[in-house]
């Protein structure tokens, strides 16, 4: 904070399906935005310098719309403007859980619940993109995402999981 | 964080312009995986914040198989990656842009900006320079080339002149019977900053007996980025043989002059020189016989 009369800037991006006018002053970066401005709060920030994926969100700017995982940490609030932004708080359908954050909870994937969004987002990137990952894939996809809590096992387990009971899903339409 | 103002440039010229106006006071954003945190730890820097991801030419990435690879310095290296058809080309560049990071910063770094925070263990410039890439970098009135082995000056420090942006990265086309690899030593699996690296591209003749040309280079073991040219230079015109590959591993440890710091020791980092360069070396010709 060495310098508050720096001017803030309006910026417009699709949050979660929602068009959203936001103010912020560029050296905020999107996880402040979305936490403080916007006022969700799912992306945790944990090291803020990119390491532990908490902060996770899935970014777009191309039209068609092909998210890209990012550490909202590491992206200035600037950055999002015309983005389409995926939150965790994006990810669950208005009536209940997405089907990784169920089986997350039934697969005791979490203990603290910190790093918890960051997983819930990028295991969802990941089955978007590979709907059948391999436990190799899963671990090598998840690397950016750090848990102090569980060893990991049962994170990439509920993953594989997920992935199963998704193609399931989609099976029977 | 310390304030700044934001400018997403749209041309080259725009970015020239603001750079030669403020000179060390404006940062050039990129992928921001470096840049972002600098700033916000006070490492760095910034008046302006130039945001470069909106230049056309800097987000070029075109392969064609007689004219070469074109890297816009601003190209996310998931882009690369998930390119077939370049990853077919060039199997070695595809080691270095798949090992930056994890998934979300692979989602925002790019090679420009691996290349412009000049670690002497950026995990893609062994292999740059292994495949022969060429920087071209503009200013407000001047275009040039600049060979990636040439590019540094010590630790994060570039030979840009004030005033200069990385544009791209031109790549030769692939030669027949030719591949390149790139070795990264970590303690972990992934997600980690280079003990050792290694990268090393390979031209065979026809019979896949001979080399007719090798390029090394190692990351971590010198105030910069380090191409071993006497290494490459043993190998041509040589018989593919084990002989051959360890002397020439062996001229690339030589070159090595690393340091003892908390990633390494100078007998660890001296010895992962010469495995690394083999395996590399091996890995290339492998893919180049394939």
């Amino acid at each position: 904070m060495t310098n508050t009369s720096m001017s803030k800037v309006p910026v417009t991006a699709n949050i979660n399906g929602e068009d959203v006018t936001f103010l912020c002053e560029p050296r905020q970066s999107l996880l402040e935005v979305l936490r403080d401005v916007i006022g969700l709060t799912g992306a945790k920030e944990g090291c803020n310098n990119g390491n532990c994926g908490a902060c996770s969100v899935i970014m777009s700017k191309d039209p068609a719309g092909n998210g890209v995982l990012v550490n909202s940490c590491l992206v200035l609030g600037v950055e999002a403007s015309g983005a389409k932004i995926t939150t965790v708080e994006g990810i669950a359908p208005a009536d209940g859980l997405h089907t990784i954050q169920r089986v997350f909870l039934e697969g005791a994937a979490l203990q603290c619940g910190i790093c918890t969004p960051g997983f819930i987002v990028a295991s969802k990137a990941l089955l978007d993109k590979n709907p059948h990952p391999t436990e190799h894939e899963v671990r090598n996809w998840l690397a950016g995402n750090l848990c102090r809590c569980t060893g990991y096992d049962k994170i990439i387990r509920a993953v594989l999981d997920a992935a199963d009971e998704m193609s399931k899903e989609k099976d029977r339409g | 964080m310390q304030a700044f103002s934001y400018v997403p440039a749209r041309s080259i010229s725009e970015a020239a312009d603001i750079l030669a106006k403020e000179g060390d006071g404006a940062k050039l954003l990129s992928g921001g995986t470096d840049i972002i945190v600098q700033l916000r730890e006070g490492r760095r820097s910034a008046k302006v914040v130039v945001d470069v991801k909106g230049i056309p030419e800097l987000n070029q990435l075109t392969f064609d198989p007689r004219a070469g690879l074109v890297i816009g310095a601003a190209v996310p290296v998931y882009r690369i990656y998930n390119n077939a058809e370049i990853a077919r080309a060039y199997p070695g560049l595809i080691d270095a842009a798949s090992i930056i990071g994890g998934t979300a910063v692979q989602g925002r770094a790019t090679l420009g900006g691996n290349v412009c925070t000049a670690s002497p263990a950026g995990d893609s410039i062994p292999a740059l320079i292994a495949h022969s890439a060429v920087a071209v970098v503009a200013s407000r009135s001047v275009m040039r080339e600049i060979p990636l082995e040439r590019f540094f000056a010590g630790p994060g420090r570039t030979v840009l002149n004030a005033g200069e942006l990385l544009v791209r990265f031109q790549i030769p086309a692939p030669q027949p019977h030719a591949a390149g690899a790139h070795l990264r030593f970590i303690p972990r699996n992934e997600m980690d900053i280079a003990v050792v690296s290694a990268g090393a591209y390979v031209v065979l003749d026809a019979a896949q007996a001979n080399v007719l040309s090798a390029r090394i280079a190692l990351g971590a073991v010198a105030p910069t980025p380090l191409f071993v040219k006497g290494a490459g230079d043993a190998l041509a015109g040589k018989p593919i043989s084990a002989e051959n590959i360890d002397a020439a591993a062996k001229l690339a440890q030589a070159a090595a002059t690393p340091i003892t710091d908390m990633r390494g020791t100078v007998e660890q980092r001296k010895h992962l020189s010469y495995v690394m360069a083999k395996r590399a070396i091996e890995k290339a010709i492998e893919r180049a016989k394939a």
